[in-house]
C-alpha cells in the first residue's frame, strides 16, 4: 500500500508553512526518521521526518509552495511491496506523473497550450504565476515576466525609489510589456539610460510573517515611546571584570542577560507591563510568568526567541540560553517552541549603533525594551552654580508600551526603577 | 552479436507504426534526429488505420447513407430499396487503407525515416532484436515503444481467422451479412459495429454485463443513442453475461445469462468487443526493468518516459484513453522530448467520440465524474429541438452541454450527442486547453444555422439568457450535486 503523508499538525495553532527545500524526489528510499522536506512556518524552520520506511512514490509539493494542515507531502510505497518488485531498485528518473489526476486537486491553471509549452521552456511554474488574464487566466507575458523575475539576482530592493524614470516604470510594466523577453540585467552596459522594469519579490515566508504582525500590532496599539539614557558605566566595569575571569571568549558575558534580569526585575514591580489585553472580554491578563522574548537578527529576518522563566535563571544560565538560541535562529533551526510565548520583548540594536529609536511591541505584548549603542558623554552633576563634569557610559533606552494598559507615568516610572538597578550592579543584585 | 548477422545503429527506434509511432517518428525526424520505425506488418497505420478507426468510419458512413435514404422518405424523397454490393464496398474501404497507408510510407521516406518490417524485441537496454527482416540487429539511444493493444476475447473463447465468432478485426473484413449477429459488448466498439450490421440488414443483438451501455458516458448523452438502437437492433440485452458459444458449420449458439433467465440462441455470426488490453508482453521490456501496472500498460510520466529513462512509451501500451489522437500527442512529446525539448503531455481534455448515429462526443469534466468527485459544477443546457438546424436534419433529439464552474464560469467539460458531434467537440476541446469562459464561448460568433451554435447557446443559458431558449430568471444552469 502506498501511503500517503500529510503535513502534520505543527502545534502552537500553526495551519501553514511554506516548503523550503524537498530532501527526496520519487523513487528515493527513506527510512523511518529520515528528513523529507523542510518546512518554514510563522514561527520556525522544521523538518519533516518520515513517518515510514519505503520508496517516494510521488512528491506532492514543491519548494516555495505554501501547504496547510492535512495537505498531501509525498506518497511512500512501503518497502517489500511485491507488486512494485518488478521496478529496478536504481531508477534515478522514476517517472513523476504516474498518477494524473489525483495529485491535481482543484482546477488547474488557466492558461492556452502555447503558454503552457512557453512555461516549460522558460522554466516557470504556472501555478506560481500571477495571472493578469480574465477569470485567472495566465498570459503568455505573465510567463515572460515571471520568468524575467526569476532571472534577476536576489538583491535587497532599493528603498526610496532610486531608479530615475518612474513614470515610465509604471507604464511600462503595467501597459504594454515589450513582447520579446528583455535582456537579463547584465546584459545593459553601465551608462545606458534604461528603464528598468522594478522588481517584484514575492513576500513569503518569514517577511511575510513580520509585514503581517508589524502591521497588526501598529494598527491595533496605539504606542508611546519614552526615551531615557542609563549610564551603564559600574555595570560595564563589572561585567568586563567578569569577562576578564572567564577563559573562554565564547562564555563571555555580554549585556543583554543583565538588561533581561532588570527587566524581570522592574516587571515584577509594575506587572501591568507583563501583561495582554484580551480585547474581546475587555480585560487585562496579568502574566505569572517571565518569558522575555530577546528579538534576533537571523538571515531571514527579524526572529524572537523566548527565555523562559527569565525570573528564575542565573545572568549565567540565561547568557548560555541566549547564546543557544541565537545560533539556532541564525542557522534556522529554532523549533516553534523557542519563538512562542513571550511576555516581554528586548530589542538591543546597540551592536548596529543607533542613539535612539521607536520599536514596535510585539503584539499582543504590551511592552517592549529596546537598547541602542552605549556612548562615552560628558555627565553634568551638581546644581546651578555648584557642578562637576564627568565622562560616563550611557546606554539609550526607550520603552514602548501600550497606552491603552498603561499611562504615560506608568512608563516613566518603569524606567526611572530600570535606571536605578542597572546604574548600579548593588541595586540590581539585591533585586535578584 | 555473431558474425554474418547484419546490424546498423540508429538515434531513435519506434517500435510500432501506429498512429502513436508514427507521429513519433515523424516528429523525431522533423527535429533532425535519425529514425528507425520497426513495423511488424506490411503497412503502416496501426490498429486505427488498418482495423479500426477508418475501415469502421467507412461501413459507418455507407450504413448513415442508407439510413438516411430510407428516411427521406419522411420528407418526401422515396428511394427503391438499397442494394448492398459487399465485394464492391469492401474494395472501397481497403483502398482508403491502402491510399492511407501508402501515404504514410511516403511522408516517411520524404523525411528519411527508415522503416524495417520486423518484429522487435529488446535484447538489452540499448539494441533491439529484429525477427523477420534481413536486419538482424538494431542499437539506439532512444526508443519510443508503440506497440499498441489488441481486442480482448472472452474466457475460454479462441477466435480462428475467418471464422463465425469475430473481433473487431473479423467484422471489419465483412466477410458477409449475416442474418443474425451477436454483438458482445456495449462499450464504443459494439456499438459502432452493430449499428453498421443493422442498417445493412442483420438482426442483431446486443449483450451487455452492466446495466447501461457505454458506462461512464452522461445518462442525457446515451439516452438518444438508446432509444435509437432500441428501434434498429432485435434485442439490447443488459445485465447480461455469455455463458457459452459453440461454433458448427452452420452458425454459432450462444448461452446467455441474463438478470432472470439463461437462454440458448443461435446466431450467424458473433462479435465479441468487450474491451482491449495493452500489447506490452513479449518485448523483453520486463528483464530491462520497464515498470508497468496491474493491468498491462507500461508506466510513464509526464515526458513519457518509462523507469529505463531512454526508453519511452506512447500510445495504447502507455495507458488510458486508447485512442489515437492521444497516441499521437503522446509520440510528439515523447520526441521533442529526446530532441531535448521540455516538452510534457499536459492536454486538459482528450476528446471522446462514439460514431454511432446519433453521434456521441465530450471532452473534459463529465456530469457523471463530477457526481462522483463530488464537484460542484453548472450544467448548461441546449436541446437541439430549438436549433433550426437541427430541425432540417431531423436531429432534434440531440442535446448539446456544457459544464462549467460556478464561480469563475470557466468551462469545465463538454457533451454533445447529435449528428456531426465529431467535429463540434473540438470547439469544446479548444475552449478547455485555453481555459476559457461561459462569455468567451457566449460572445463568439457561431454561425447560423448551424449545429455549432447550439454550444454558444448552452454558454448563453450559463450566462442566464440564451436568443432561442428561454431561461426562467433564476433557473440558468443546474448546480450539480444539489
Amino acid at each position: 500500500m502506498a501511503k500517503i503523508f500529510r503535513l502534520p499538525d505543527l502545534g502552537e495553532g500553526i495551519h501553514e508553512g511554506e516548503i523550503v527545500e524537498v530532501l527526496v524526489r520519487s523513487g528515493d528510499s527513506v527510512t523511518e526518521g529520515q528528513p523529507l522536506l523542510i518546512v518554514e512556518t510563522d514561527k520556525a524552520t522544521v523538518e519533516i521526518p518520515s513517518p515510514f520506511t519505503g520508496v517516494v512514490q510521488t512528491v506532492h509539493v514543491e519548494a516555495g509552495e505554501v501547504v496547510h494542515v492535512g495537505d498531501p507531502l509525498v506518497t511512500v510505497r512501503e518497502a517489500g511491496e511485491p507488486a512494485e518488485e518488478s521496478a529496478p531498485a536504481p531508477t534515478p528518473a522514476a517517472p513523476t506523473g504516474v498518477e494524473p489526476a489525483e495529485a491535481a486537486e482543484g482546477l488547474p491553471v488557466a492558461a492556452s497550450p502555447a503558454t503552457r509549452r512557453l512555461a516549460r521552456e522558460l522554466g516557470v511554474d504556472l501555478r506560481r504565476v500571477r495571472p493578469s488574464g480574465p477569470g485567472g487566466r495566465v498570459t503568455a507575458d505573465d510567463v515572460r515576466r515571471a520568468a524575467q523575475a526569476a532571472k534577476t539576482p536576489e538583491r535587497p530592493e532599493a528603498i526610496g525609489g532610486v531608479a530615475p524614470p518612474e513614470a515610465h516604470e509604471t507604464l511600462e510594466e503595467e501597459g504594454s510589456p515589450p513582447p520579446e523577453a528583455p535582456p537579463a540585467p547584465s546584459a545593459v552596459p553601465a551608462g545606458v539610460p534604461v528603464f528598468a522594469a522594478e522588481r517584484r519579490v514575492p513576500l513569503r515566508s518569514f517577511r511575510r510573517v513580520i509585514a503581517r504582525r508589524m502591521a497588526d500590532a501598529w494598527a491595533r496599539v496605539p504606542h508611546v515611546s519614552h526615551h531615557d539614557g542609563v549610564d551603564i558605566s559600574e555595570l560595564e566595569r563589572l561585567r568586563q571584570e567578569l569577562n576578564r575571569e572567564t577563559a573562554d571568549p565564547a562564555r563571555h558575558l555580554s549585556l543583554t542577560p543583565f538588561l533581561v534580569k532588570a527587566v524581570v526585575a522592574v516587571l515584577k514591580e509594575f506587572p501591568a507591563f507583563n501583561a495582554r489585553l484580551d480585547e474581546a472580554r475587555q480585560e487585562i491578563i496579568l502574566k505569572a510568568h517571565y518569558h522575555i522574548g530577546v528579538a534576533v537578527d537571523s538571515p531571514r529576518g527579524l526572529v524572537v526567541p523566548v527565555l523562559k522563566n527569565a525570573d528564575r535563571k542565573s545572568i549565567t544560565e540565561l547568557a548560555a540560553e541566549l547564546r543557544a538560541l541565537s545560533q539556532r535562529a541564525r542557522s534556522g533551526e529554532l523549533n516553534p517552541d523557542d519563538v512562542s510565548g513571550g511576555t516581554f520583548t528586548l530589542t538591543n540594536i546597540g551592536a548596529l549603533g543607533g542613539r535612539g529609536f521607536t520599536p514596535i511591541i510585539n503584539y499582543p505584548q504590551t511592552a517592549i525594551l529596546g537598547a541602542g549603542k552605549a556612548r562615552l558623554e560628558p555627565v553634568v552633576t551638581g546644581t546651578l552654580d555648584e557642578h562637576t563634569l564627568t565622562v560616563r557610559l550611557i546606554l539609550p533606552v526607550v520603552l514602548a508600551f501600550d497606552h491603552r494598559v498603561v499611562d504615560g507615568a506608568d512608563g516613566a516610572r518603569f524606567v526611572n526603577r530600570l535606571k536605578t538597578l542597572l546604574e548600579d550592579p548593588k541595586m540590581l543584585l539585591v533585586s535578584l | 552479436m555473431v558474425m554474418g548477422e547484419l546490424s546498423q545503429e540508429t538515434h531513435v527506434a519506434v517500435i510500432g507504426g501506429g498512429p502513436g509511432g508514427y507521429a513519433a517518428a515523424f516528429r523525431a525526424a522533423d527535429l533532425g534526429l535519425d529514425v528507425t520505425l520497426v513495423e511488424e506488418e506490411p503497412r503502416c497505420g496501426g490498429t486505427c488505420l488498418l482495423r479500426g478507426c477508418i475501415p469502421s468510419k467507412a461501413l459507418l458512413q455507407t450504413a448513415e447513407i442508407i439510413w438516411d435514404a430510407a428516411e427521406a422518405a419522411r420528407r418526401g424523397v422515396r428511394f427503391p430499396t438499397p442494394e448492398l454490393d459487399l465485394a464492391k464496398l469492401r474494395a472501397w474501404k481497403d483502398g482508403i487503407i491502402d491510399t492511407l497507408a501508402s501515404g504514410l510510407d511516403r511522408l516517411a521516406k520524404k523525411r528519411n525515416v527508415q522503416i524495417v518490417r520486423a518484429r522487435a524485441v529488446f535484447e538489452n537496454a540499448h539494441t533491439l532484436r529484429l525477427e523477420g527482416s534481413e536486419l538482424t540487429h538494431l542499437t539506439f539511444r532512444h526508443a519510443v515503444v508503440a506497440v499498441g493493444s489488441e481486442p480482448l476475447s472472452l474466457p475460454g473463447v479462441s477466435l480462428k481467422p475467418g471464422g463465425r465468432i469475430m473481433d473487431s478485426t473479423g467484422a471489419l473484413a465483412v466477410h458477409d451479412i449475416p442474418a443474425r449477429l451477436l454483438v458482445v459488448g456495449g462499450g464504443y466498439i459494439g456499438l459502432e459495429l452493430g449499428c453498421a450490421y443493422a442498417v445493412f440488414g442483420s438482426r442483431v443483438t446486443l449483450v451487455h454485463r452492466a446495466e447501461r451501455i457505454l458506462g461512464g458516458v452522461d445518462d442525457d448523452l446515451v439516452r438518444p443513442l438508446v432509444k435509437r438502437i432500441g428501434g434498429l437492433f432485435e434485442s439490447v440485452r443488459l445485465e447480461t453475461d455469455v455463458e457459452a458459444l459453440w461454433e458448427d458449420a452452420d452458425g454459432v449458439t450462444a448461452v446467455l445469462r441474463g438478470p432472470s433467465e439463461t437462454l440458448e440462441e443461435r446466431f450467424d455470426r458473433v462479435l465479441i468487443a468487450v474491451g482491449r488490453a495493452p500489447r506490452s508482453r513479449g518485448l523483453g521490456l520486463e528483464a530491462l526493468g520497464v515498470a508497468t501496472d496491474e493491468a498491462g500498460f507500461i508506466r510513464v510520466d509526464d515526458r513519457r518516459r518509462t523507469s529505463v529513462p531512454h526508453i519511452y512509451a506512447v500510445g495504447d501500451v502507455a495507458g488510458h484513453p486508447m485512442l489515437a489522437h492521444k497516441a499521437m500527442r503522446e509520440g510528439k512529446v515523447a520526441a521533442e522530448a529526446i530532441a531535448g525539448m521540455p516538452s510534457a503531455y499536459d492536454v486538459q481534455a482528450v476528446p471522446a467520440v462514439v460514431y454511432t448515429d446519433p453521434q456521441i462526443a465530450w471532452a473534459g469534466l463529465t456530469e457523471t465524474e463530477a457526481r462522483r468527485k463530488n464537484m460542484a459544477v453548472k450544467i448548461a443546457r441546449f436541446p437541439w429541438g430549438a436549433s433550426g438546424r437541427a430541425l432540417t436534419m431531423d436531429a432534434a433529439d440531440g442535446l448539446t452541454k456544457i459544464l462549467f464552474d460556478p464561480e469563475s464560469g470557466r468551462i469545465l467539460g463538454m457533451g454533445i450527442v447529435g449528428r456531426g458531434a465529431e467535429t463540434m467537440i473540438a470547439e469544446g476541446v479548444l475552449a478547455l486547453e485555453m481555459g476559457a469562459s461561459a462569455e468567451d464561448v457566449a460572445l463568439t460568433v457561431h454561425a447560423h444555422p448551424t449545429l455549432s451554435e447550439t454550444e454558444g447557446e448552452a454558454a448563453e443559458v450559463f450566462l442566464g439568457s440564451a436568443t432561442h431558449l428561454y431561461v426562467p430568471q433564476g433557473a440558468q444552469g443546474k448546480t450539480t450535486p444539489p
